[in-house]
């Protein structure tokens, strides 16, 4: 009797939940923290108030590595999210993984949505983009490497503050000036495979690896110990033992050390910019600039390359929840929100008629530098060496490129030994992936 | 006397003892089972694809010299955490023994440090030795001693150490306070009265007493540095730099969880895991018989 109750009880509270969110739920699984997150909770509550059929549901599930593999354990239990934004260094991943995703141009195709990937800047789409054309995932979020300048130091030291160095020879000039002008850290870098390995090949149009930088084929190999990468990381070595360049671990851990005003040179992402402008303001005086690049190499500086995510959608879901997905990306490609979403976040406006639009705002001009990284990405039309990479799993590719790289900064390595090894080291990494994805 | 506690019924002991022995299944057979059984096979990071591979993850670890060089590091690591720590909190314990007034403060204040997490023993030390912000670097550059862990090896795995350590202190501490109390006062007295001074007693008498506690506080400790001190690491250097702390355990959760590499992690836990078994065998073989329950 009371068992019967319990049931009935249960059963209807199921049918009125039901009938209460007749909505289809799209999960949306994400690494924004901060304020970013909530730049993007702006972003889904707009897309839920706007249509009564869908309602996306943003899952903040800590860093990109490891909302990644939160993905990959759920997918393997067989519940993941229908959408998962992952950073670029996962894309090869996630590319290799078939029958685990679905291409985005085919959601968006299959929902007869309008979806035009040549809206997308080339460094962006090229990034995301297979071999035959196809876009594999939506780009969301991306940043690129710009060189950051504490302008009242420069004065201090006797350089024009509104002229950063161009070149690196004129780099090495300014950092011994600043040395000289008693400054304890000269120069800082976040990221520096992505800067320094990554985005230093790209801008000096040299491949990184064979097979259009991996985009060709999972058979590449890297090609990181050329004559041009060593004497590039020789001189940071010299600089490290000189005490002008200050190493500051793997990630962004160097910006906090900028915008507190302790170095005076900064090579790391546009999205630190937020920041910066935050904690320098009423401090000291900075600016955005190209990174910098060598003078004597034919064709630099080309275009830098992306960092940041795009979004994923993996299978398994009904049709009805694609429709959903493909409404949802639509809503993004509007300029409107790409606007909204660059200007809040300091990500690059990813569509060309976005940066239009966000000029046209005055954006730029209330902001002064927030358009350089759109600028160096579309530098040059982007070459077979700086359309981006792909790369089987990177994130422990890069690791190693790192590892090594710290081994010269330390003085144990020479550059040319350390950056053979991590070409021996990277190679075996993808001969294991290339093996693991046949 | 007969001690042990005999059943009549056949099944009786058996039904009491289920619950431990599902526990023991579900939570370390089974896993252990699965990462052996990994640890043959090749996949992509989702599971689509499975190819059976025999001892390929083993040839492949076993032919790089970095893992060897993670081999170094953990035996280095784990003699320093081991030594330092079983050496330092001899000696605390030897104080706290002989103070009468107080000694209720001084033990719980050296007892404190265990209750805390690993992590945040790791973010604790991390923050006060950070290379641009921590209070002790600014100290040292005082002293002028260049200190930046970020880049150099040594002062890396230093850090790691003193954490790891002043962690793992009061927890021998614990024992040899135990120790050092059980020792007959008549003996100590008695050596007193022959003329024995303060060191002689302890070096004659006191130490070899406490042999069984240090032998066993040996086997933990190294087992406490081989695997426990993930959260130290994970918190500070990650490994880093180029992988001057990159312990074995940390290069497991690192490829495995971050690499999404399961058969190369399956394959180092199954390595790490008859390390351990070594260690217990050693523990049970020779430190059983020496300790006087």
């Amino acid at each position: 009797m009371h068992r019967k109750l319990l049931v009935s009880a249960l059963l209807g509270a199921s049918l009125f939940s039901a009938g209460a969110q007749a909505q289809t739920e799209i999960v949306w699984w994400h690494s924004m923290g901060g304020a970013l997150g909530e730049a993007l909770n702006g972003l889904t509550n707009q897309f839920n108030a706007s249509q009564k059929e869908f309602k996306v549901v943003p899952v903040f599930k800590g860093t990109y590595p490891e909302s990644m593999t939160a993905a990959i354990a759920a997918f393997r239990a067989g519940n993941a999210p229908h959408i998962l934004q992952v950073f670029e260094v996962g894309t090869a991943t996630m590319m290799a993984a078939k029958g685990a995703v679905i291409p985005v141009a085919k959601v968006m195709t299959d929902a007869k949505e309008v979806f035009e990937p040549k809206a997308y800047l080339p460094a962006v789409a090229g990034y995301y983009t297979d071999t035959k054309g196809n876009m594999l995932s939506f780009p969301f979020n991306s940043s690129t490497v710009v060189f950051y300048v504490n302008k009242d130091a420069f004065k201090k030291a006797g350089l024009d503050p509104n002229k950063a160095p161009k070149t690196w020879k004129e780099f090495g000039a300014a950092a011994e000036k600043l040395k000289a002008s008693g400054q304890q850290c000269v120069y800082t870098s976040g990221w520096p495979s992505w800067m320094h390995i990554e985005n230093f090949s790209a801008w000096h149009n040299v491949p990184i690896g064979t097979k259009q930088n991996g985009m060709a084929g999972l058979d590449t190999e890297f090609k990181v110990n050329s004559p041009l990468h060593v004497r590039h990381l020789t001189m940071l070595g010299e600089m490290a033992k000189k005490g002008l360049f200050t190493y500051s671990g793997r990630t962004n851990q160097a910006e906090a050390r900028f915008s507190s005003g302790e170095c005076a040179m900064l090579t790391s992402s546009t999205g630190a910019q937020a920041n910066i402008r935050r904690l320098a303001a009423g401090k000291f005086e900075w600016s955005v600039n190209f990174i910098p690049y060598h003078d004597d190499v034919k064709g630099a500086p080309q275009n830098s390359i992306i960092g940041g995510a795009s979004l994923w959608v993996l299978s398994g879901k009904k049709a009805q929840d694609y429709r959903g997905v493909a409404k949802f990306f639509a809503f993004l490609s509007k300029p409107a929100i790409q606007m909204q979403w660059h200007t809040t976040t300091g990500y690059v406006p990813i569509t060309m008629q976005a940066y239009e639009v966000t000029r046209a705002s005055g954006f730029y001009d209330k902001n002064p530098g927030a358009d350089v990284a759109v600028k160096q990405l579309t530098n040059k039309p982007a070459t077979e060496n700086s359309k981006g990479l792909r790369f089987g799993n990177f994130v422990q590719g890069r690791e190693v490129i790192e590892e090594e790289m710290e081994a010269v900064f330390a003085g144990k390595k020479d550059a040319k030994t350390a950056l053979d090894d991590a070409t021996r080291r990277g190679n075996d990494i993808l001969r294991k992936f290339q093996a693991a994805n046949k | 006397m007969e001690k042990r506690v005999v059943f009549r019924s056949a099944w009786l002991p058996y039904l009491l003892l289920a619950p431990q022995i599902a526990v023991t299944i579900v939570f370390f057979f089974w896993p252990a089972a699965q990462a052996v059984w990994y640890s043959f096979l090749l996949q992509d990071a989702f599971g689509s694809s499975t190819q059976f591979v025999w001892f390929e993850n083993y040839q492949s670890l076993l032919t790089d010299s970095h893992y060897y060089d993670a081999f170094k590091v953990t035996a280095l690591f784990s003699v320093l955490v081991a030594g330092l720590g079983i050496l330092l909190s001899l000696v605390l314990a030897v104080m706290a023994d002989r103070v009468v007034r107080g000694a209720l403060a001084y033990k719980t204040l050296l007892i404190w440090p265990y209750a805390v997490a690993a992590a945040v023993a790791g973010v604790l030390w991390g923050f006060m030795f950070a290379p641009s912000i921590g209070i002790v670097t600014y100290v040292l550059k005082g002293m002028g001693i260049d200190w930046d862990w970020l880049i150099k090896g040594d002062q890396a795995m230093l850090l790691v150490v003193m954490a790891a350590v002043w962690k793992q202190i009061s927890y021998n501490f614990l024992f040899f306070l135990a120790g050092l109390q059980s020792v007959p006062r008549s003996l100590i007295e008695a050596a007193a009265i022959d003329g024995a001074g303060p060191a002689r007693r302890f070096r004659d008498i006191v130490f070899p007493l406490l042999s069984p506690t240090t032998f066993f506080l040996l086997v933990v400790n190294i087992v406490y540095a081989f695997f426990d001190t993930f959260g130290i690491i994970d918190a500070t250097t990650q490994g880093g730099p180029a992988g001057a702390t990159q312990l074995l355990v940390y290069k497991v959760y690192y490829d495995g969880v971050k690499a999404a590499d399961l058969g190369g992690s399956s394959a180092q836990s199954v390595i790490l895991m008859f390390i351990v078994i070594a260690l217990t065998v050693i523990q049970f073989r020779f430190v059983e018989k020496k300790v006087n329950y």
